[in-house]
């Protein structure tokens, strides 16, 4: 499909939908503002929760950007013709997400406007810096990948492109779990599970994103998605929702078992209140369980159930990763082990958050950009998935 | 000397040429070695360092923290703190606080007992690991600081810290003391008073705390065998809090 064969009508839901993006920048900037003039008094976070709400965005993005591109992966590296055909769409929607969580990322340093520092003083034993080298590796190869599926006299070059892909992203998501499994001293992150549980979520989260992204692209266009593929597409979305359970249940259980943990299980599990009810209610009950009945209970799984199940993923993605950071952060630093503890600084007590608006806006605005750069991407480049063609080939083969 | 000697004899010049090459250089070193002396000595005895003097790790500060000595209600280190660095002595979770008293009680015993937490200035600081730009870095002499020119506010170094040791500025300061440069959307935390410490004085908290007679912070070079700290750290069972991150403080505690 070219954008020459748009009609008039469609070109005026596509300004719409560029001018509704539009708009919800705008109101990230308004907030990015309010927080960049009076200083991050304007949000809810503090000396105890130092990062909020647009970290939960942002990592939400990163994290589905690897994913999403899980996508193209299974397509050239594992040979999947029905996914090899979406490697265009997931790049986009990739190198939207990425945009969005990055920008979010960088809008809500303290000093944004000197971002350019990281990249003139760089220290190699910081995890953050690595990120900064694999983001822009990310950038540069989602690019090329996108070139070698999308030109055919590039083709050649789409399978080892397609492998360098695969690894960076491995490595770029294993980077984002290692920010946290890093922090030795804080009883939420110092784990080695954190690199895997990321890579594993990152499947989950970025093929939700890549399904609802399709399932728009295929009403827009009046079309229907192939039922086999389709099939396909929501059983590997349950897999992956089953995994990233298996990983989460698993960083909890280990962290229940030593004694030392157990005061923050407790937190997280049962006693935190909004922790608890987000890690039970959001992420395992509309996120997990919700999704996995809607994917494998008999006469479910349809298309529309496929997309119930994505947008309920999101949704639990959303609540896991502000139990994972704000949760992480809210429960005291053990200093003095085997002493109660109390100060004017937060010492030995529950950190308090709530978010502002500022904050709210400034990560829908990086979702905005991810969407706006998803759908300029999908009109501008022929990404819409040729189910037809890649059936036929199977059948020839 | 003339031409014939050189021609009749000229092993016996080289040598001689050798010897005073030789002589000379062994007197100028000692020369130069009896006029740095005094200086030198003068350097170890008062712990000054000359404005253009480069930090050497010769020197390593610390601090040594009876809490036996630390009285519960006595808050006179926080208020010297604030008060020499500018802070706004605010108690909101969103005020920087550069050093706080903390109030402990044994769980098991139920003994209570309070101290003064501040950075803990270590060999290995984790916040120096992970800061993305370098900003936060180690001093040769030991001192953790925070070069506010380049943080860039990214507060993982907040995260980072295992003694909850530092503080993000939140919002616009006014009335910032020309020597404790500050500044909103950047990380900070105790100096261990470096500006004083460069002009040969003792930190503000223990300056505080010898005043008010109570003598729990002692001050000094660790590296220096014959100062008080290095003394008193040898003949006292102190501690350094977390020694099992392996981290090396500076600040140690004895007491607990």
């Amino acid at each position: 499909m070219s954008s020459t064969s748009f009609s008039r009508n469609e070109s005026r839901y596509f300004y719409a939908l560029a001018a509704l993006g539009l708009f919800i920048v705008f109101l990230g900037y308004l907030g990015m503002h309010t927080m960049e003039e009076h200083g991050h008094i304007v949000s809810g976070m503090n000396n105890q929760i130092v990062w909020g709400l647009p970290h939960v965005f942002a990592i939400f993005m990163i994290v589905a950007a690897s994913g999403v591109l899980n996508i193209g992966s299974i397509g050239t590296v594992f040979g999947q013709a029905p996914y090899k055909i979406r490697t265009p769409l997931a790049g986009v929607i990739a190198i939207g997400l990425l945009s969005g969580g990055l920008a979010v990322l960088m809008l809500d340093l303290g000093r944004p406007d000197r971002i350019i520092i990281a990249a003139t003083y760089f220290n190699p034993t910081s995890v953050f810096a690595w990120n900064i080298f694999l983001y822009s590796g990310f950038f540069t190869l989602a690019v090329l990948y996108l070139w070698t599926s999308m030109e055919k006299r590039m083709y050649a070059w789409s399978k080892p492109v397609g492998f360098a892909m695969f690894t960076w992203r491995v490595i770029l998501t294993s980077g984002t779990g290692l920010i946290f499994a890093f922090l030795v001293v804080r009883q939420a992150y110092a784990s080695a599970l954190l690199p895997p549980m990321f890579i594993v979520l990152s499947f989950a989260w970025g093929l939700a994103v890549f399904l609802l992204v399709q399932s728009a692209m295929f009403a827009w266009h009046d079309k229907t998605i192939d039922p086999a593929i389709l099939k396909r597409m929501k059983n590997l979305l349950g897999i992956f929702v089953i995994s990233s359970l298996y990983l989460v249940a698993a960083y909890h259980m280990t962290n229940l078992y030593f004694a030392k943990q157990t005061g923050f299980e407790l937190f997280i599990l049962r006693d935190g209140g909004i922790y608890p009810m987000l890690f039970w209610g959001g992420y395992v009950l509309i996120g997990s369980l919700l999704p996995l009945a809607l994917v494998y209970t008999p006469g479910l799984g349809g298309a529309k159930s496929t997309v119930a199940a994505s947008s309920l993923v999101v949704i639990g993605s959303f609540a896991l990763l502000y139990v994972f950071i704000i949760g992480g952060q809210a429960y005291p630093l053990s200093i003095f082990p085997g002493y109660e503890v109390s100060s004017s600084f937060g010492d030995g007590q529950i950190g308090k958050y709530i978010p502002s608006l500022p904050e709210v806006l400034l990560g829908s605005g990086g979702l905005a950009i991810a969407y706006l750069i998803t759908l300029v991407g999908t009109r501008i480049f022929n990404t819409m998935p040729d189910d037809a063609s890649a059936v036929a080939a199977k059948n020839d083969h | 000397m003339n031409q014939a000697n050189i021609d009749t004899n000229p092993n016996l010049d080289a040598k001689t040429n050798l010897d005073r090459r030789d002589f000379l250089t062994k007197s100028s070193v000692g020369l130069a070695g009896l006029a740095i002396a005094p200086g030198m000595l003068l350097f170890d005895l008062a712990h000054g360092r000359a404005q253009d003097e480069a930090v050497s790790n010769k020197v390593r500060w610390g601090m040594l923290i009876d809490n036996n000595q630390c009285e519960s209600g006595c808050n006179d280190c926080v208020t010297a703190c604030n008060t020499e660095n500018g802070l706004s002595g605010g108690t909101k979770p969103t005020d920087s606080q550069w050093i706080r008293k903390v109030q402990l009680k044994d769980t098991h015993s139920g003994h209570i007992s309070s101290l003064p937490m501040m950075c803990q200035h270590c060999d290995e600081p984790p916040c120096v690991d992970v800061c993305p730009t370098q900003a936060s870095f180690k001093r040769a002499d030991g001192i953790v600081l925070v070069d506010k020119h380049i943080c860039i506010g990214c507060r993982y170094c907040v995260m980072a810290c295992p003694y909850q040791a530092r503080s993000f500025v939140h919002e616009v300061l006014t009335d910032q003391k020309t020597e404790v440069p500050r500044g909103k959307g950047t990380v900070e935390s105790c100096t261990l008073c470096v500006h004083r410490i460069d002009k040969g004085e003792t930190t503000a908290c223990a300056e505080a705390c010898t005043k008010a007679g109570h003598n729990a912070i002692l001050f000094g070079d660790l590296n220096d065998p014959e100062s008080a700290i290095a003394k008193r750290i040898r003949s006292v069972a102190s501690t350094q809090i977390r020694a099992d991150l392996g981290l090396n403080t500076g600040i140690r505690y004895e007491g607990i």
